[in-house]
């Protein structure tokens, strides 16, 4: 059975008070409550402070291109079926560099978990503008604050009727590890866009800010109802719903429409030689 | 080159049918015995414009496109317009009798009596089957192959308008077109070059191949996508080139021999993922189309200009191979060896090919694919020092490859710099001893260089140097100056074009009293490559950049021009 300790503890590069150990602690914790081995796997990761997650586990991992997780992932899980494929990574990296990827994903619906840590700037390129960062932000590269309107992962995957969308905070460790937990068991895509502080690098979304903000959805929403959850994932103000805001149990996942004749790791499967001739003597 | 040739040439709009004519009439003429070389010419466009098919045909084999037309089969009029002055002096247009062209020889053919609007084609696959004297049964065959089981209820009409044409045919230029008969019983299959590139990836072991639709290398995946349910692989159309290349890697890492096809524009998309195939040491086998450019450029046309930018794509240092195949048994074995190739350097392998070849359908002996093996890559690791090291340096440079999932080792890849393990560092000493590592492996990559192919004289005055797809225009040039105006001749055909093995081919350049290298582009770029590499100069060049096909006539009349 899976431990916490085997997740095993490493010396990392975030900044002091960054949101980013919370949500480590609550990878771990729901890998170890899930049960899967460390081997059985996969976490795909992009470039940013928080792409380097994955390195502070031991796990399988794919650190790829800045943008680049999804693809990377769909790939991987293609590939073999049998992992267990998180995908961990910033706002930046995830809803800016990989935008085209995180609607075709959705589309898809592969059976992935995407864990975006969210803190509305970019932290490795040290502070500019991110796609959720809110309008009159005031970076470096924003002087005069930021001009567009802030990107919406929820409401976006919640329009999509992706698989399972949710939202978590930081600063409610527990809280989050429940949402992990469903995006690991959920059979399809699921989006965990997680709120976190950056005390380096945003000083308008700190921790207090979110903490005031953040409350968790009633017993009573049921996630099912899509009109509703379209509304609750819109809602961002003085308060900010966290938890699963939507599940799609009707979509298959992308796997059930390929057809294929052995399940399992691609790596073990061997070429069926007499198809291939009948295949080439049908080119006559 | 003395068994005779034909050119046919099929033109008409796009939209008109005439690649299925010029598909049926090529699977006629190869289930009759003989050999072919087709030539497709189309426009950036689905209906209109001006197209052609064209398939030389003889009893030898063929490898190259000819200018001159000996049977013009036009579909409209626009088509006998354009090419009557390139008609041979045997030349014979074949039109609908309301075209009147200004020439003796011409058959009017009355399509209108010899079948519905609808057999158009089959009437005028049925005057050249007639001309070319090709087994009526056989044609007829065919055409019930491609047709039958779409359209069941079409079937006796277009065999009642093949008959008729048959018959409506007997007695004119029957004798002009016919080819001494083939020796039977050499069955051969029509494959064109991007089909042979998915059979040679399909009997490696192919598994996953991404792609973003991109002529001309669409038919690639298209090909490998219609067997993906029978050959248990995966053909996904990604969002774009650069998801397609990052789904491949991904897919390679977790175990699947993985590929993806493209063109220029496409893959200058996929220029970072080269670089993280490169760092991650993922293999991984990349088709490249070549379509001449610079952007958008000729979408449908052929070139060879992307050569320098195959060989340069990727920020940073890591090694890499490259292969430019000439035929379409060049195009399987190649694809084969890429996959190959790739898994033992654990690096990008690249298929480098271009719109003529990928159109080209030739007749080729099926592959005997019984006794070929495939990558597999789970198989292949030794056991491992533990606690295992994704990127443990040794002396090859190729580090021991697990699979993620498949043990209970874990596999960390990394596309920052990374210690053997696989975690990002920034260790500057590990960084050095990194980049050497990866660029070592470029010794795994030179001991199997493919040697340049020489045919001609051993003593060649004048010695052509080509690669990929020039290759069959380039022999038959080579050839005809040999025997037209007895001069020594020969010819270096490179389809690998990285890395270069000076041992294999730098005394035939210096013993050479003319060397002259014949590319698809304007600036020589292999000329250019083999100067960097062994300092030897090329001096004569013929290059062709209008986007058309290389042909033995282009090449001689370059020369005579000099």
């Amino acid at each position: 059975m899976a431990r916490i300790e085997d997740s095993g503890t490493f010396e990392t590069s975030w900044c002091p008070g960054c949101g980013n150990f919370a949500i480590l602690e609550a990878v771990k914790q729901a890998l170890a409550e899930s049960g899967r081995e460390p081997h059985q796997l996969l976490f795909v990761s992009g470039i940013g402070q928080a792409a380097k997650t994955p390195h502070y586990l031991n796990v399988n991992v794919f650190n790829g291109l800045h943008g680049r997780t999804l693809p990377a992932a769909t790939g991987a899980k293609l590939a073999n079926p049998d992992l267990t494929v998180v995908v961990e990574s910033g706002d930046g990296c995830s809803y800016g560099e990989g935008g085209n990827h995180f609607l075709a994903a959705l589309r898809r619906n592969l059976d992935l978990t995407i864990l975006a840590h969210d803190n509305q700037v970019y932290g490795l390129t040290k502070g500019q503008a991110s796609p959720t960062s809110q309008m009159g932000f005031v970076t470096k590269a924003q002087p005069e604050g930021v001009r567009s309107e802030p990107f919406n992962p929820v409401l976006m995957a919640v329009a999509m009727k992706a698989g399972l969308v949710a939202r978590g905070f930081s600063g409610d460790k527990k809280h989050l590890v429940s949402l992990i937990r469903a995006g690991l068991d959920h059979p399809g895509t699921a989006l965990i866009d997680i709120l976190q502080n950056c005390p380096s690098f945003n000083s308008v979304n700190t921790f207090a800010w979110y903490r005031k903000r953040c409350q968790v959805l009633p017993p009573d929403y049921d996630p099912t109802d899509w009109e509703a959850a379209l509304k609750t994932a819109a809602l961002w103000g003085d308060r900010i719903p966290i938890g699963v805001l939507y599940v799609n149990r009707d979509r298959p996942p992308f796997e059930a429409h390929i057809e294929r004749r052995e399940k399992g790791p691609m790596a073990e499967q061997a070429v069926d030689r007499a198809v291939l001739r009948d295949i080439i003597q049908e080119f006559s | 080159m003395n068994e005779p040739i034909l050119n046919i040439v099929i033109g008409g709009e796009a939209g008109q049918g005439l690649v299925t004519i010029g598909q049926l009439l090529s699977k006629s003429l190869v289930r009759s015995g003989y050999h072919l070389a087709v030539t497709q010419s189309y426009q950036s466009r689905i209906r209109g414009g001006h197209n052609t098919f064209a398939i030389r045909v003889s009893r030898a084999e063929v490898e190259a496109p000819q200018d001159a037309i000996d049977l013009l089969i036009a579909l409209n009029e626009e088509t006998v317009n354009l090419h009557l002055a390139e008609l041979s002096a045997r030349g014979l247009v074949v039109a609908d009798a309301g075209v009147k062209p200004s020439l003796d020889r011409w058959l009017a053919v009355p399509y209108a009596e010899l079948g519905s609007g609808r057999a158009l084609n089959i009437i005028a696959l049925g005057v050249a089957g007639a001309l070319l004297g090709l087994d009526p049964g056989l044609v007829e065959g065919a055409v019930d192959a491609f047709f039958g089981h779409k359209h069941p209820d079409a079937a006796a009409e277009n065999q009642k308008a093949l008959s008729q044409t048959y018959a409506w045919c007997q007695g004119k230029y029957m004798d002009a077109f016919q080819l001494p008969r083939p020796e039977a019983g050499k069955r051969r299959v029509v494959m064109n070059g991007n089909e042979a590139i998915a059979m040679g990836a399909l009997s490696a072991g192919v598994k996953l191949c991404s792609f973003y639709p991109m002529t001309p290398s669409t038919s690639v995946p298209l090909t490998l996508a219609a067997q993906a349910g029978r050959m248990g692989l995966v053909v996904e159309q990604a969002e774009d080139e650069i998801a397609a290349i990052n789904m491949a890697l991904g897919a390679s890492y977790a175990g699947a021999p993985s590929m993806v096809s493209t063109s220029g524009g496409g893959f200058a998309l996929m220029v970072e993922g080269v670089s993280l195939s490169g760092m991650t040491e993922t293999p991984i086998v990349i088709v490249v189309a070549q379509r001449p450019g610079p952007a958008t450029g000729l979408p449908t046309r052929t070139a060879q200009q992307d050569l320098e930018m195959v060989l340069h794509a990727g920020h940073g240092e890591f090694p890499r191979a490259i292969y430019a195949p000439g035929t379409i048994e060049e195009c399987f074995h190649l694809t084969r060896k890429a996959f190959f190739t790739a898994q033992k350097s654990q690096t990008p392998v690249f298929i480098l090919t271009d719109q003529f070849l990928a159109d080209s359908y030739r007749a080729v002996k099926p592959f005997e694919v019984e006794s070929l093996e495939a990558v597999r890559p789970a198989e292949n690791v030794q056991p491992v020092a533990l606690p295992y090291q994704r990127y443990a340096l040794t002396e090859s440079g190729v580090s021991p490859r697990l699979i993620p999932g498949l043990s209970p080792h874990l596999v960390v890849a990394d596309s920052d710099e990374h210690t053997e393990d696989g975690h990002l560092t920034e260790d500057l000493a590990v960084a050095v001893a990194m980049n050497d590592k990866r660029r070592r492996k470029e010794r795994v990559l030179r001991q199997e260089v493919v040697a340049p192919t020489y045919v001609g004289a051993d003593d060649a005055e004048v010695l052509f140097v080509c690669w990929g797809s020039l290759r069959g225009a380039v022999f038959e040039a080579s050839s005809r100056l040999a025997a037209e105006k007895n001069r020594k001749t020969g010819v270096l055909h490179f389809a690998q074009v990285w890395p270069l093995e000076p041992s294999q081919f730098l005394n035939r350049l210096e013993r050479a009293r003319t060397v002259v290298a014949v590319e698809g582009n304007a600036s020589g770029q292999l000329a250019r490559l083999i100067r960097r590499e062994t300092g030897f100069h090329i001096s004569g060049r013929v290059n062709r950049y209008d986007g058309l096909p290389m042909t033995a006539d282009f090449i001689l009349s370059s020369l005579a021009a000099v």
